[in-house]
């Protein structure tokens, strides 16, 4: 996954969806650090806006998928859903499309950005696409309503192999399976049985389980004592948000969403923000860490360290930084701070 | 609480029975603790063991548990250990006692503690969560080998009970607003049902703001703000989560007691339902939850003076740091809590028994 075939001075091609609201701004301040930072990537730049297919069938344009198929690699802005009826979720559209089975969020707490927690430095690894979020619901009779939660086999097993993969790759010590197999004892214990199962077969990284309960209450207590989380869709949805929560909110977050055929398309996770959108005033940095999180998926660990000291060092200065980060900055000149401090390190 | 709907249980001689479920883990020394409490301070209370092994197969003990509940009204617990090398149709206990007895609310109140530390402070929040169904409703199958379906069961006469007991909560306690959480953008059906029972109940109290938020929001906004809520109600799942969040952020299990409450009967315990096997029988337990917990008991019994007395003497003992036990980062024994809160009873000039 850390996959370092790429040569140091080959130029990679990345493909990059702007998104809706803020997300061209904040695009165009991620290219012009990595500009700065001389990072061997070209863009190249596409639209994801879903377009109905023959038969009627939503699905995203055939340039962009043939461009992601291509690449490999994405890097992805926020985006809005169409309210048009019958139109997907476009998350949920991309999700499909590429087969994206996990979602990756490491939460580490930014020195500068004070939360009442501070160091933070865990990792969440969400299983994207069964679980609670089948879609799968009925109505059985009137006023009695059935959803369904989906466990398999199959998709348990390819994220716990994932989740254990990534802390061997990325020198994480343990991985907490996050479960309420004590209440759904069939489907969840199916997921901690394969979670279980991959971890005999990396006996190098630690294993523990803990119920979700368990885990909420002693997250808010002490964060400090997680690692790598990994967990179904809906319990990995509450906890990636409480988690950012406890660094700052999505603004500062990264995500990650890893597919199969190694596609990977790295994304902010926050709102496309339309009142203020084209204001100059958005603030780039979920956005620009994610781009680290994808240096760093391609190997290019040089590069991505010197974008994201800069990043940092900016922030906790505190001199040059955007409205929610305590400053009153533009987005303009906090790019333009980050990409100085890029340049003089060299 | 004062909730007309429950009847007071019946009591012979002035003396109220209430059934005691010991538990696994810490539940039988904290609720030895209890006892020992009640007995000092002359609490007219008798307390009926039942035992329920977790360990058997068979729902034997649990179903003479439910008997002696329907019988007395009333009980304590400590929690059921739900052991994994089971197969999983053995259904964890405290999920089938809940289910058995109908006791559809959950309600559990955080409140910040002026003698603990911790990240935030002034958080006031009633948590109300449905009990019986949602995703504990423990109907799963394999369909395929390899193929797991669980289903979460959300029905309208549910929905609009545990609605309708938050609103009348709210309203007897005071509360400006009242918080559904709910995931109703992904489980339109579901969720959407629920929401739409709470939307139902909000317009009959029109006093009473009504707002709605998606869980994931929810605990980010726990995380950082916790001020801003005041009455929150939920299906199972997310009440489950949000009041973990919610104990946790007020200073640990050890603090918060909980209460489940249906049309009969009344069930109370530790908010966060713990175990903690691992600090069993070694006297650092604290016994805040489980001691606020019975005081609950004894308003639900309408014996208010007791209930005060002895919840005075907790929340007195809590400023003292030097008994404040380890989940509070003192180094306190839970016996050395306990002696303080009966010092402190004794101190009132009630009647008490050898200290």
């Amino acid at each position: 996954f850390c996959s370092s075939t790429w040569l140091k001075n080959a130029i990679q091609t990345v493909t990059l969806i702007p998104g809706d609201g803020i997300g061209p701004e904040i695009s165009s301040a991620v290219m012009k650090i990595f500009e700065a930072a001389q990072a061997p990537i070209k863009w190249e730049k596409r639209n994801v806006t879903a377009i109905q297919g023959p038969g009627g069938k939503w699905m995203i344009p055939p340039d962009a998928k043939e461009s992601m198929d291509r690449n490999k690699i994405g890097l992805k802005g926020p985006l809005n859903t169409p309210i048009a009826a019958g139109h997907p979720s476009m998350n949920l559209l991309l999700r499909k499309t590429f087969d994206l089975y996990a979602n990756v969020r490491p939460c580490v707490s930014i020195e500068g950005y004070k939360t009442p927690y501070t160091d933070v430095n865990l990792v969440t690894i969400r299983e994207n696409t069964e679980g609670e979020y089948s879609g799968i619901e009925h109505v059985i009779v009137d006023g009695v309503v059935q959803s369904i939660k989906l466990i398999t086999e199959q998709a348990s097993q390819r994220i716990a192999e994932y989740a254990f993969e990534y802390a061997r790759n990325n020198q994480r010590a343990s991985v907490t399976a996050v479960h309420k197999a004590n209440i759904m004892r069939m489907s969840d214990g199916l997921f901690l049985r394969k979670c279980r199962e991959a971890a005999e077969k990396h006996k190098d990284v630690k294993f523990t389980e803990m119920y979700l309960d368990t885990v909420c209450l002693n997250m808010v207590q002490d964060p400090t004592q997680f690692d790598v989380l990994v967990m179904p869709n809906l319990y990995g949805d509450i906890l990636s948000d409480l988690c950012a929560g406890l660094i700052g909110g999505l603004g500062v977050t990264p995500s990650g969403n890893i597919g199969t055929n190694g596609v990977a398309i790295f994304e902010s996770v926050h709102g496309t923000a339309p009142d203020i959108a084209g204001k100059d005033m958005a603030n780039p940095t979920a956005l620009l860490l994610s781009a680290v999180m994808m240096l760093r998926h391609m190997g290019l660990h040089g590069h991505a360290k010197k974008i994201e000291a800069a990043c940092f060092d900016t922030i906790r200065e505190k001199k040059v930084v955007t409205k929610d980060l305590g400053g009153n900055s533009k987005c303009s000149e906090f790019t333009d701070a980050i990409c100085q401090r890029v340049k003089d390190m060299d | 609480i004062l909730m007309r709907s429950t009847p007071p249980p019946a009591k012979y001689g002035g003396r109220h029975t209430v059934t005691l479920i010991p538990g696994d883990g810490i539940g039988p020394e904290l609720l030895n603790h209890v006892r020992e409490v009640f007995r000092f301070s002359c609490v007219p209370v008798d307390f009926e063991v039942v035992h329920v092994n977790s360990a058997v197969e068979t729902e034997d003990d649990i179903s003479n548990a439910i008997t002696a509940i329907r019988r007395n009204g009333v009980a304590l617990k400590g929690n059921i250990e739900t052991k994994h090398t089971m197969p999983p149709s053995v259904k964890s206990r405290n999920s089938v006692l809940r289910t058995s007895l109908d006791l559809y609310a959950n309600v559990m109140h955080c409140q910040s503690l002026p003698g603990v530390q911790t990240r935030h402070k002034n958080i006031d929040i009633m948590i109300i969560r449905e009990n019986t169904e949602g995703e504990y409703s423990s109907l799963e199958h394999e369909s395929v080998s390899g193929v797991v379906e669980s289903l979460k069961i959300i029905t309208r006469n549910n929905s609009l009970r545990i609605a309708d007991y938050a609103f009348r909560l709210a309203r007897e306690k005071g509360r400006r607003r009242v918080t559904a959480v709910h995931k109703a953008n992904i489980m339109k059906l579901a969720d959407g049902l629920f929401l739409q029972c709470c939307r139902e109940v909000a317009s009959g109290y029109p006093d009473i703001t009504f707002d709605s938020m998606i869980v994931d929001n929810t605990t980010m906004q726990l995380v950082s703000k916790p001020q801003q809520f005041d009455v929150m109600v939920m299906p199972n799942l997310y009440g489950n989560v949000v009041s973990n969040v919610c104990a946790g952020l007020v200073g640990g299990p050890g603090l918060v007691p909980g209460a489940n409450y249906g049309r009969d009967y009344a069930v109370f315990e530790t908010a966060t339902r713990n175990t903690g096997k691992s600090i069993a029988n070694k006297n650092i337990a604290n016994p805040t939850a489980v001691l606020l917990a019975s005081c609950m008991m004894l308003d639900h019994l309408k014996l208010y003076d007791y209930a005060s007395l002895i919840r005075n003497a907790v929340l007195t003992t809590m400023n003292e740091t030097r008994l404040h036990t380890a989940d509070i980062g003192g180094q306190g024994t839970t016996s050395e809590v306990v002696q303080s809160v009966m010092r402190i009873i004794q101190s009132k000039g009630q009647l008490t028994s050898e200290l």
